[in-house]
């Protein structure tokens, strides 16, 4: 419940503050996102599954987003960046699809 | 913390035993229960609720005193695991929105596959070159058009040019310039048109540009190369039809020196005429006017050529 408050404040404070996304950024930022929804959505799979571990929540939230923001930037400087996001995008929508399958699974029981 | 992060935090039913023990014996519920309720009650609403009574109802047996340190634990484990995750998701949350209205406002280019880029870019650099070929060629016509412009007013100013010297020469515009102003002055015998055709001749010779001849009442009559003198009566002369009565003044314009000697060559005009007993009198003029006109003409049967 807290988790989704927050979840629905931060959308909030976004839409409100409307701050510009700096150029530095811009690549990076969607793949971060997507790696912050898939560490989520495993964290929603892992808490059905009752074993929901907060601090392993925090660390791999963070470490999926700055790995995946590594990657992108790895693959900025090797000038294979925009093949590079993809395949992150790729695999890390491949594992938000398996936990959102798994959610699914326990809350329809199918 | 730390270990209680781990104690809470390796998995869910495990703190479900733990914890409850520890701390909640009725009141202490608010803390730990309060989430616990909410997390809970999506998942298995069936399942769950038999779970919870039993370690609950195992809590208020073994934990009914160290009430404080559960209340201080259910703090610290909801404060640093909860709060932590709570800043997480306010900033997914905040990044999520930035990045999709970032992504929506300026969706046209920034959003674009590369091809679609390097098509974009392909069209813009056709129509930058047809458009560079446009201002090439506007120029050149621009150009054109001024260099006909200029030849056009060059050759208004040259026709003008030859209009004002053909008009001169034809009698049909005034004139003024350097040149003499010659009178006859009739003595035993007046002037005779033939006296009067020599001079118009000599001064013609002599490079005469424009003339008109004046009688004595100031009538005056241009000589152009049609003009015919005829001897009148009592001394008057006849000048294209009009008659003009003495004493009768050549205004010409021309080399003054030049015509002044063609004048006084031995056997010419001034001598024949004083031969005849006149005399002629011949002026420079610094500005001689020539401002009788001819009327000109209007051809029947000539055509020019070409």
């Amino acid at each position: 419940m807290i988790a989704v408050l927050a979840l629905l404040a931060g959308v909030v404070l976004g839409l409100w503050l409307d701050p510009t996304v700096p150029a530095a950024l811009q690549p990076y930022l969607p793949i971060a996102v997507v790696a912050a929804l898939d560490a989520v959505f495993g964290g929603v799979r892992a808490k059905l599954d009752r074993i929901f571990d907060d601090k392993q929540f925090v660390v791999s939230f963070i470490s999926n987003v700055l790995v995946a923001a590594l990657i992108v930037y790895l693959g900025d400087q090797l000038g294979v960046g925009g093949q590079l996001s993809t395949g992150v995008v790729v695999v890390l929508g491949v594992r938000i699809f398996g936990n959102v399958a798994a959610i699914r699974r326990h809350l329809f029981r199918a | 913390m730390t270990d209680e992060h781990t104690e809470t935090g390796t998995g869910w039913p495990q703190p479900a035993g733990p914890v409850r023990p520890d701390g909640p014996a009725g009141e202490p519920d608010p803390r730990p229960e309060a989430p616990d309720p909410d997390e809970l009650s999506p998942l298995s609403p069936q399942g769950r609720p038999p779970q919870d009574d039993a370690p609950a109802k195992g809590g208020d047996e073994s934990a009914a005193g160290s009430f404080a340190a559960a209340v201080a634990a259910g703090w610290r484990r909801f404060g640093s695991a909860t709060v932590m995750i709570s800043v997480l998701l306010v900033l997914l949350g905040f990044t999520l929105a930035v990045q999709l209205k970032t992504t929506s406002t300026d969706s046209s280019l920034a959003a674009a596959r590369q091809e679609d880029l390097v098509r974009i870019l392909y069209d813009l650099e056709a129509r930058d070159v047809r458009l560079r070929q446009d201002i090439s060629t506007l120029e050149e016509s621009q150009r054109q058009l001024r260099s006909g412009e200029q030849g056009r007013q060059a050759a208004l100013q040259e026709a003008t040019r030859r209009a004002d010297e053909l008009g001169i020469l034809a009698g049909t515009l005034p004139a003024r310039g350097p040149g003499l102003a010659v009178r006859f002055q009739a003595g035993a015998k007046p002037i005779s048109a033939i006296r009067v055709l020599d001079a118009v001749q000599e001064l013609r010779g002599a490079g005469a540009e424009a003339m008109q001849i004046s009688g004595g009442d100031r009538a005056s009559v241009r000589i152009v190369a049609s003009t015919y003198f005829l001897d009148g009566e009592n001394g008057s002369l006849i000048v294209d039809g009009r008659p003009l009565s003495g004493p009768f003044t050549i205004t010409v314009i021309g080399d003054p020196a030049t015509m002044r000697t063609g004048l006084n060559i031995p056997g010419g005009v001034v001598a024949s005429v004083a031969q005849d007993g006149g005399n002629v009198i011949v002026e420079d003029r610094e500005v001689a006017e020539v401002s009788a006109l001819h009327v000109p003409r209007t051809l029947e049967h000539a055509r020019p050529v070409g």
